[in-house]
């Protein structure tokens, strides 16, 4: 084989990386997403529209485990849940305002989260998801069981809604939306500021290769465990703004089916692009209410059915497959402008 | 080059069995510091086994490993690395997604507690850029440091393999094949390269290319079916009749 260092290799569109998009236009999607999220009570029913926004900060929340550290979490509704019951118990039995209450929420569920991935990150693959799997039902039965705190199956009825004393937040669903709408976005900004720190490039290594960044000195379980804190604080704030907007707490926020539907979500949406949780959060949300609305029984099979078409057709999700597609297209004109140069 | 007096890796009686199998079978290995020590022998004689067992990334079956008198046997990579080994690895193992330049700057941040940092903006890992754009320029990868690793060819992927290494700084280099694959030109400057980074390090050089052990090696061990077979200078080690017949020999006639 005789290549010199620096010969050029083809550039194929299936190796186009997820890294390196245009500033620019990050900066108009960002005005265009702002733009939808204060719209979309216009739109869509109020607590609908809050119901999104929130499960797309908890697709987020997961992607950052999911995409950018190659940890699949089969468990995270364990930090969702627990966020949402110990919300709802602070907002009654304190009459703490919500932002406050959501706030403890998401605290527990990192508390929660530091044992569970401490005792999780050191399988990989399949088994990681069946342990955090595993310790979810834990927390479900806990919840279950205690039921003198919980309500046990009849979840936690009559959380209230308080805000500072401002009485249009507190009872209008529309005024609601944009009174949480700022620990969401604040959620999601985190987000991002996680995936592009040096914390985040490390979990990007860790993701495409883990033992090459052990050999690079980094503490890889120690990477992991911290994300997993990490993600299920933001998951905690999103669950938290959830049982405030639906003031009652329900058991299957815990249940497995709720991890496993966040996990669609992302997936169909498209991992390890932020923006792709949100989108997989819309369109499920939006397909299963109006599925609800016009009466159709079977929702569960219709969503599943769209699932496994988008990530049949699209295997990278809908934003990763719109994503890649511009990427590949400037990496060619990049190349061609590239060989260009060189033949000067 | 010269060698100093102490050692800077040594193994005893260090083994490793899989499943039965001695891929390498009592070793005894003293690299002095400052030196470059090469490891050859045929496929499958265990020398990648043995670099494994060097950096963490395999636990030995018995034998111990210390590194400047410091015993590392049994550590994790990542706190071998920290102990100043670093290695390249013959299969290239890279990120595929991430670019050279981020990968460089990933192999200087790991020494630090920086990669903790979430809450930083990750411009953080750029701050050293005149170090990154220097490493990427000494292996002549720095017209695509931006390009993402998975579109570069085998010898270019290879280039960044040891640019990770020098990157790092380490006080005791691994080189696993680092011209494995290469043009003739290439190896030339890899050469020239390992050359001028091996003053003031220790490097263990594993290589097939005859003509690269003997412009670089101070010391060559001759490894045959995990055991040592010879040990010595590189005219030493090519004039011994156990050598001849069982590596060198096969390799000048295959
Ligand atoms: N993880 C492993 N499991 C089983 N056998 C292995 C493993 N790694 C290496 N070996 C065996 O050990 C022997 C030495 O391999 P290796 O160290 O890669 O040799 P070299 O690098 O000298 O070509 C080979 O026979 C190989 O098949
Ligand atoms: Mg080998």
């Amino acid at each position: 084989m005789t290549q010199s260092v620096v010969t050029e290799a083809p550039a194929t569109e299936a190796d186009v990386p997820s890294t390196g998009s245009d500033p620019r236009v990050r900066w108009v999607l960002l005005a265009v997403g702002l733009v939808a999220a204060l719209a979309l009570p216009w739109f869509v029913y109020p607590p609908v529209a809050m119901d999104i926004v929130a499960l797309a900060l908890f697709a987020i929340a997961l992607d950052i485990l999911l995409g950018f550290t190659g940890l699949l979490s089969f468990g995270h509704a364990a930090f969702w849940g627990s966020s949402a019951y110990v919300t709802g118990l602070i907002a009654t039995h304190y009459g703490a305002p919500f932002p406050v209450a959501v706030l403890a929420g998401a605290v527990f569920a990192m508390i929660l989260a530091l044992p569970i991935g401490y005792l999780s990150v050191r399988r990989s693959g399949i088994y990681f998801a069946m342990v955090t799997l595993a310790f979810a039902q834990m927390v479900y039965f806990i919840a279950y069981q205690w039921s003198g705190l919980t309500g046990g199956e009849n979840g936690l009825q009559g959380v209230p809604r308080t805000f500072f004393g401002i009485d249009l937040v507190e009872t209008e669903s529309f005024y609601f939306y944009y009174a949480a709408l700022p620990i969401i976005l604040l959620g999601m900004w985190g987000a991002w500021r996680i995936v592009h720190s040096p914390f985040g490039r490390v979990l990007m290594a860790i993701r495409d290769n883990s033992q090459r960044a052990r050999a690079l000195g980094y503490e890889v379980e120690k990477y992991k465990v911290i994300a997993f804190v990490l993600s299920a604080g933001l998951t905690g704030l999103a669950g938290g703004v959830f049982a405030i907007n639906h003031g009652f707490v329900a058991l299957t926020e815990l249940h497995w089916s709720t991890s496993g539907e966040v996990v669609l979500m992302t997936v169909l949406g498209g991992i390890g692009t932020l923006w792709g949780g949100i989108l997989g959060a819309f369109l499920t949300v939006m397909l299963a209410d109006y599925l609800a609305s016009s009466g159709f029984q079977g929702i569960d099979l219709v969503t599943g059915s769209v699932f496994v078409l988008v990530v049949l057709l699209f295997r990278r999700g809908v934003w990763g497959t719109v994503r890649h597609r511009y990427l590949a297209r400037r990496l060619r004109r990049a190349t061609r402008r590239g060989a260009a140069d060189t033949r000067e | 080059m010269t060698a100093g007096e102490r050692v800077a890796v040594r193994t005893r009686a260090l083994t490793k069995e899989f499943r039965g199998f001695r891929a390498v079978d009592s070793v005894d290995l003293a690299v002095r510091e400052g030196s470059v020590h090469a490891l050859v022998g045929p496929n499958g004689a265990g020398k990648t086994t043995l670099f494994n067992l060097l950096t963490g990334f395999v636990a030995p079956t018995s034998g111990t490993i210390t590194v400047f008198d410091q015993d590392v046997t049994g550590r994790p990579p990542e706190q071998v690395a920290r102990c100043g080994v670093a290695r390249s690895f013959q299969i290239t193992s890279l990120f595929e997604t991430l670019t050279s330049r981020e990968h460089v700057e990933l192999a200087l941040q790991g020494h630090t507690r920086d990669g903790f940092r979430f809450w930083r903006s990750e411009k953080l890992l750029g701050r050293n850029r005149a170090r990154v754009d220097d490493l990427l320029a000494q292996v002549g990868l720095l017209p695509l440091a931006d390009k993402p690793v998975g579109l570069l060819a085998y010898g270019q992927k290879r280039a960044l393999e040891l640019s990770l290494v020098l990157a790092v700084d380490p006080p005791v280099m691994l080189l696993d094949e680092p011209t494995a694959g290469m043009g003739i030109e290439d190896v030339d400057r890899t050469i020239e390269l390992v050359r001028r980074i091996a003053v003031g390090r220790t490097v263990v050089l594993v290589d097939h290319n005859m003509h690269v052990v003997g412009s670089l090696a101070d010391r060559v061990t001759v490894l045959q079916q995990g055991r040592i077979l010879a040990e010595g200078t590189y005219d030493e080690v090519r004039n011994d009749e156990r050598v001849i017949t069982a590596y060198l020999g096969e390799a000048e006639h295959a």
